[in-house]
Order: C-alpha cells, then sequence, then structure tokens
C-alpha cells in the first residue's frame, strides 16, 4: 500500500507530522532542512522523512547535569526520546533528578553536557525567554499573578508574544471555555477569589493559551484534595489527546503516571531505570526498585477489586 | 490676641508655600533616587547590606546636623537648596528599605512562573514583582512623607521658608499663637498628604473595576483635582519671583527678631524691597553674608571673636571691635557701624540674694562659689570666656546646670539655683529684678551689636546712607525694655519695635 499524502492527513500523528512541516523552518534548520526540500516533490519520501524526524518531539542525548562542577551527577548521562503527542510521565522519589530533567527541557536549568532538541532545534541555540514562551508550563506552585485578573492571567503568554488584543481575546474565551471556567463568569475575578482547583485550570489555560506543541508540567496536580485532582487528570489527558500535545510530567504519584502517560521513565539517582508503557513496567518490571513502586498502586487494584467481588 | 492670630493668618500662604514645595520636591526626588536603588540591592547582596547601612546611618545623623553639614558642604549656601538636599536625604531610609522588602517579599512561586512562561528579567521586575512590591513601597512612601513634612520646619534654620517660620519663631518670641499655628499646619498637611497619597494607591488598585461605578469616578476626580491643584501650588513657588533689593537676616532670639524687623523698616520706608530671612541659624547667616547670599544683619562682636576668629584671648572692649572690623573687611564683610548697645554674657543673681550674700561682683563670689549652684544656657559652660572666667578668678560652682534661656531665668528667680549667665539686654533681667555682676579681671567678652552688610550691599551709597543712621541710636536700657515688651509681657514684634523707634537717639 501505498504510503497516505502528508496533504491529506488521515489520523492525528499524520496532522501532527503536517503541522510540523508547516511550523518548522525548513529552509532555515541546518540538520535537515536541505535534504526535505529537495525531496518535498515526493510525497511518500517527504512522509518518510518527516516521520522520521518530526516525531520526535523531544530528544534528549546524554544529558548530564552536575551542580558541583562534575564531582556528583544529579542527572547522569540521560537519553530519551518523545514522540510528537506524546504523554511522558517522569517517576521516582524526591532528589532523583525528574524536575531538573525536566527544567532542562526549557533551560530553567542548563545541562552540563549533553544535547536537547526540541522540534529538531538545539534549544542552546534558542534564546531562553523565546523558547519558554513556545512551551506551556504548569506547576504545583499555580504561580498565578494575584495582581492580575483571570483573563490577563490566561493572556500572560499570548501577550508577551505580541498577538492582537482581538485574538488574545478569543483565544482566553477557547481556553477558559475548555477548562471549565466560562470566561464571562470568570474573566475579571482575581485568582484569590478561586478554589485551588479553579486556580489549576487556570494555571492550564495559562500554559495553553499560546497553543504550545509541548507542555512541561511538574506535579501539577500534588496539591490538589483527591477529587479535585482526578477530575482534573481526566480533563486534561482528553484536552492533551484532542490537541495532540507532547506532554512530560513530573510526578511522585506512580496511580497518576500509570492513568495518564502513554510511556514512564522511572528515574533514581539521576539515572532512568527504566522507560515503557504503564502495561511494561507493571508485568515486566526490569529492576527491583521499579517493581517496588509499581507494587502499590498493583496492590489497591487488587484489593478493590476483592472488595467489589465480595459484594 | 485675635489681632495675632490674624497677623500670623496673613503669613500662612508664603509658608505653606514654601513647606509644600520643600516637602514634595525632596520626596519626589527621594522616590526618584531610593526606588531605584531599593531594586538594585534585592538583586545584589553586595549592594544591599552597605545601602541600607548607609542610609540608616544617615538617618541616625541629628536632623539639624544634617542640615548644616549639608550647608557647608555647599560652601555656605542657605535657603532652598540645602533644605532640599537634607529632606531628600532623610527620606531615603524607609523608601529604600520598604522597596527591598516588598520586592523580597514577592511570593516565589508567582516568580518561577513568570520565568516558566518566558518572562525576561525585566518584565519580571517591570510587571510582576513591582506591581506586588507596590503596596509595601507606597508605605514607605508615606512614612518617609509624614516625616519629611515634620522636619521641613527645621529647615527655617538654614533659611528656607516652611511652617517653621512661626513655630522657632513663636518659641523665641514667646507666640504660643504662632507656634500652635505652625504645628498645627503642618500636622495638617502631612495628613492631607498621607491622605492623598493612600487614596491614589486605592484608585491604582481598583482600576481594573473603574469603568461603571460612579461613586468610583467621583473619587477619581478628586483625587486627580486636590493632587492638580496642590501641584500647581508647590510648582507656583518655582516661578522666578521679583527678586527682594535687600535680603535682611537674622538669629533665631527676641532681640534679632526686633533688629531685623527694625532694619527691614528703614530700608523699605526709603523705597526699597526687603526680603526677611529670620531665625536662622548663627554660623549660617555669618556664611550667607560673606557669600552676599544675605544682605544685611546684626552681629555681635564677642561672636565674631570667639566663634569665627577662634580668639582665645580678651583684649578688652575696644580691642575686639577694632580686632573684629579688620577681620571682617577680610572676609569681604562690611562693618557699618555699632547700635550702641552690648548684648553679653554676665553673671547675675536674684538682688536679694545678692545682698544677703553681700555679692556686687565676681570677685565677691570666689570665697562661697563652691557652695553656691549655677545655671546657664545650653553653650555657656562649654565656652573659653567659662573657663577663662574659672581660671582669672580661680572658683568654681558646687553644681553647674544648664537649660533651656528660658527655664534658665525661671531657675534663678525661684531660688533653684544662685547665679546665671545672663543675656545684658535681655528683658528678664529687669522684670526678675536681676543684679547683673561686674567683671574686674574681664574674663567675659564684650558683644558690642555692629550692622554687618555684605559686600554687594555696601557699595550702594543709598542703603549705607539709611543703615548709617542706625548707629550709635540705641542705648541698652532701649533695648532691654523692647526685649521685655516681647519676653515678659507676650507684645509682638511689631509692638517692641515701635516702642524701640520711640526710644532711639536719632541725631
Amino acid at each position: 500500500m501505498a504510503a497516505p499524502c502528508i496533504c491529506e492527513p488521515s489520523n492525528r500523528y499524520s496532522a501532527a507530522i503536517q503541522s510540523a512541516a508547516q511550523s518548522l523552518e525548513w529552509g532555515k534548520s541546518p540538520r535537515y532542512g536541505g535534504l526535505l526540500v529537495r525531496r518535498w516533490d515526493c510525497p511518500a519520501h517527504a512522509l518518510q522523512l518527516t516521520a522520521s524526524i518530526a516525531l520526535f518531539m523531544i530528544e534528549l542525548k546524554n544529558v548530564q547535569k552536575s551542580y558541583d562542577g562534575g564531582a556528583t551527577l544529579a542527572v547522569a548521562d540521560t537519553s530519551l526520546t518523545i514522540e510528537r503527542g506524546e504523554f511522558l510521565g517522569l517517576i521516582g522519589a524526591s532528589g532523583c533528578g525528574k524536575t531538573t530533567t525536566l527544567k532542562m527541557i526549557n533551560r530553567l536549568e542548563e545541562s552540563s553536557s549533553g544535547e536537547i532538541l526540541v522540534n529538531g532545534r538545539n534549544v542552546i541555540d534558542q534564546n531562553p525567554e523565546q523558547l519558554r514562551r513556545n512551551i506551556g508550563y504548569v506547576f504545583q506552585g499555580i504561580g498565578l499573578f494575584p495582581h492580575r485578573t483571570v483573563a490577563e492571567n490566561v493572556a500572560a503568554v499570548p501577550q508577551l508574544l505580541q498577538w492582537s488584543a482581538d485574538d488574545i481575546r478569543v483565544r482566553c474565551e477557547e481556553c477558559l471555555e475548555m477548562v471549565g471556567l466560562p470566561f464571562d463568569e470568570y474573566g475579571d475575578r482575581s485568582p484569590s477569589q478561586l478554589s485551588g482547583g479553579q486556580q489549576q485550570r487556570i494555571g492550564v489555560a495559562r500554559a495553553l493559551a499560546a497553543r504550545p506543541e509541548v507542555v512541561l508540567m511538574d506535579e501539577p496536580f500534588g496539591a490538589l484534595d483527591p477529587i479535585t485532582r482526578s477530575e482534573l487528570q481526566e480533563e486534561f489527558k482528553s484536552i492533551q489527546q484532542n490537541m495532540a500535545l507532547t506532554v512530560v510530567m513530573v510526578t511522585h504519584d506512580m496511580t497518576e503516571a500509570l492513568l495518564l502517560a502513554d510511556r514512564i521513565a522511572v528515574m533514581r539517582e539521576g539515572v532512568v531505570l527504566q522507560i515503557g508503557t504503564p502495561k511494561e513496567l507493571l508485568n515486566n518490571p526490569s529492576h527491583d526498585y521499579v517493581r517496588d513502586i509499581v507494587a502499590m498502586p498493583r496492590r489497591r487494584a487488587q484489593r478493590l477489586e476483592e472488595l467489589m467481588r465480595n459484594e | 490676641m485675635s489681632d495675632n492670630l490674624r497677623e500670623q493668618l496673613l503669613l500662612l500662604p508664603a509658608y505653606f508655600q514654601g513647606h509644600l514645595l520643600l516637602t514634595l520636591s525632596a520626596i519626589s526626588m527621594g522616590v526618584l533616587i531610593s526606588v531605584p536603588l531599593g531594586v538594585w540591592a534585592e538583586q545584589s547582596a553586595r549592594v544591599k547590606r552597605p545601602l541600607l547601612a548607609l542610609v540608616s546611618i544617615i538617618q541616625t545623623f541629628p536632623s539639624l546636623a544634617i542640615l548644616a553639614l549639608v550647608v557647608a558642604l555647599l560652601g555656605g549656601r542657605i535657603g532652598f537648596l540645602p533644605a532640599f538636599i537634607a529632606l531628600t536625604l532623610y527620606s531615603m531610609l524607609p523608601i529604600v528599605r520598604n522597596t527591598v522588602t516588598g520586592l523580597e517579599s514577592v511570593s516565589a512561586s508567582v516568580i518561577d512562573a513568570a520565568k516558566g512562561i518566558g518572562m525576561s528579567p525585566n518584565q519580571i521586575l517591570r510587571e510582576v514583582k513591582l506591581p506586588l512590591a507596590m503596596p509595601v513601597i507606597v508605605a514607605g512612601i508615606r512614612t518617609a512623607m509624614v516625616w519629611t513634612v515634620g522636619l521641613a520646619t527645621l529647615s527655617t534654620l538654614v533659611g528656607a521658608t516652611s511652617f517653621g517660620n512661626y513655630i522657632f519663631t513663636g518659641l523665641q518670641t514667646r507666640n504660643l499663637v504662632a507656634v500652635t499655628v505652625g504645628s498645627l499646619a503642618s500636622a495638617s498637611l502631612a495628613v492631607s498628604l498621607d491622605g492623598l497619597v493612600a487614596s491614589m494607591q486605592w484608585l491604582l488598585e481598583k482600576r481594573s473595576e473603574a469603568a461603571d461605578s460612579a461613586r468610583l469616578k467621583r473619587i477619581r476626580l478628586s483625587v486627580y483635582g486636590v493632587t492638580a491643584i496642590i501641584v500647581s501650588l508647590a510648582l507656583y513657588g518655582l516661578l522666578p519671583k521679583p527678586r527682594a533689593d535687600f535680603v535682611v537676616a537674622g538669629k533665631p532670639f527676641t532681640e534679632q527678631y526686633i533688629m531685623a524687623g527694625l532694619l527691614a523698616q528703614e530700608l523699605e520706608e526709603a523705597g526699597f524691597s526687603v526680603e526677611q530671612r529670620l531665625g536662622m541659624g548663627s554660623a549660617v547667616v555669618y556664611e550667607a553674608i560673606r557669600n552676599g547670599t544675605v544682605d544685611v544683619y546684626v552681629e555681635y562682636t564677642g561672636t565674631v571673636w570667639a566663634n569665627f576668629m577662634n580668639r582665645e584671648s580678651n583684649p578688652g572692649r575696644q580691642g575686639i571691635r577694632s580686632g573684629v572690623v579688620e577681620f571682617l573687611e577680610d572676609q569681604n564683610v562690611t562693618t557699618i557701624g555699632f547700635t550702641g548697645f552690648q548684648n553679653r554674657y554676665a553673671l547675675a543673681m536674684r538682688r536679694d540674694r545678692a545682698l544677703e550674700l553681700g555679692v556686687t561682683s565676681i570677685e565677691d563670689l570666689i570665697p562661697i562659689a563652691a557652695e553656691l549652684s549655677a545655671g546657664s544656657d545650653l553653650e555657656f559652660f562649654g565656652r573659653t570666656e567659662w573657663f577663662r572666667l574659672r581660671d582669672l578668678y580661680n572658683m568654681d560652682f558646687a553644681d553647674k546646670l544648664t537649660f533651656d534661656v528660658s527655664l534658665m531665668y525661671t531657675a534663678v528667680a525661684e531660688r533653684q539655683v544662685d547665679v546665671i549667665s545672663a543675656y545684658t539686654t535681655d528683658g528678664r533681667v529687669a522684670a526678675y529684678d536681676l543684679l547683673l555682676l561686674d567683671d574686674p579681671r574681664n574674663a567675659l567678652l564684650a558683644y558690642d551689636a555692629m550692622i554687618l552688610a555684605s559686600a554687594n550691599a555696601a557699595a550702594q551709597p543709598k542703603f549705607m546712607q539709611i543703615l548709617d543712621t542706625l548707629v550709635d541710636s540705641i542705648p541698652d536700657e532701649a533695648m532691654r525694655q523692647a526685649n521685655r515688651l516681647v519676653d515678659v509681657n507676650g507684645e509682638s514684634i511689631t509692638v517692641a519695635l515701635e516702642y524701640l523707634r520711640g526710644e532711639m537717639t536719632k541725631d
């Protein structure tokens, strides 16, 4: 069967590829640009090529991070590839390097060695502020600007990107609608008037406002009560799928990772022990530590199942 | 009383305007300097400590000392500028400190978020940290504002107009109405400016819900209106005023207020316009006449001899006179002449106490001094005159107490002390029936009052001619009675001045 033409995307991957083909500045990309432009006449080849490049939305190549000039490594020689539209969970105990790994992607931390590519471009070659404006960022502290209204908070990144006032307004309405807090009712409120769950919804809306393709999340739901947390988890998962967002989420809650992520990377002491789908981790843990951390959700699930059978 | 009040209220517009201009310009400059400094300090730990230490040290300097130091640093310049600089320095501590505190108290997660969404350090400062720190910064500005309004009253001492003119004149001439008017005016200005800043801040915080509320609109309009009026009033003071022909100055005590009034009256009657700078510090007014910011005032030979020439000897009345005149010539200051009275230090006792102890001269005190207590003004016991007296007569008192001048007279009158360092032309000498003791060994200096003129003024024959008529025209007794009218009887300076002119021995 002939490869489908890139002009007629048939699923979310090929749609993502098409948008990537448009958004990447081919001619300027030092690594692949020339090659692609040359082959552009041939849809089948172009598809193969773009697929092999752009499916990796984020690439970490032998990335290391040390805070003391190399004596100890917070993150040791880590390589990861994250596909376009993939939801990756980064899990591990406090201090295992998962947050550092996450923050190196948008340069809130600088890597000590190795390469990080986002959408095919090395982050080191980009202005850090520009880079961050194109990557959504949600964290446990939420950090809404208390002196701005809800709408102004959501508009923050589009404003930094100097969108027109009309575009910003329309996009604010969309984003607030998306997180279930209608603009008309909530737009003019101050963040302090919202509950913790509502505040984090605004945090998510702010992260998505500038239509980023990548969203980084650092324990985004950690401070919420269990019911609000699970609501938000489900809503976010469906937003992520609808928009084909590439998400990297740091969490120490294995259940959360199992339920949300397409793949999970388990980290300990700066090293990725195992990376795989939830099913692979549950059924074939490659390491005792991995076995231990999936044991708890597994036990809970079994216990619940028993309870329901006994009814 | 109501005449007095009316007289005081007539002065209000000029004093208000001077005070307002001084306060607003100092506080504006303070904000312009201190907020950026605070921002800098918050970003660099190396700057923060020394800067906060420095502004705190400025604050611990006595305010009068700062004023005097600024005048000295400006080469003796008096008036608005030194007061403005001193007040600006004084306003810095609360603003710098609150700026640092305000910026530091911005929540870390908000800053993380700002960084995470791609704000540059500059944007984080301007759009997140400063707006969030604003309430704390404004609180600092308000503190500084209230301090500055209060401290501005001291600027009278360096020749800047303020409500302090009321207070210093009033305190020295026992005019409680003037003191009250000045204090109330200063306090109300402080409260109003503070309220104005508070309402501006309130409006800023309410700006997002502004459009619809009519009440808010009204408030905003009135706040803007009041601000505009206040600022234009202050700015009005910056307009170049028609410069007076001559500036007459005086120090802050009754005799000087009367003499400055006399000089001004004589010049005005001859058709000159005159500006009066009253209540200035002794060193300040001397500097001012040397550099020509003041044209004429009354000085005392002993003050020049001991304070400005730093002489420790006492060559007698004539010796001091000629030495001083010669010295002043070198300093570019013209001595128009001596007025005829001398206001020197003399040891004084209640007449009945002196009779009881058989004392008429300081020599009579020698055998009994060790059992007597003495009172002085704030400086006498620290002056070389006192040391010379102690050595020449070889005696010392059992107790030496220092007082505010009016309390010193009260103390001797009520027998709390036996001897005081009185001023010879002070009205209270007669009022309390004090005996001035002779000084046969010439320990105490002569203080002949003399009229001094700046080089510029002295070059004008008409000016010299007018003031020449005052030379040798005022006997000791006339001056003492004029002072007494104010200090003892509670009359106004105007009344004392009228009396003095009647007593003057004009040829």
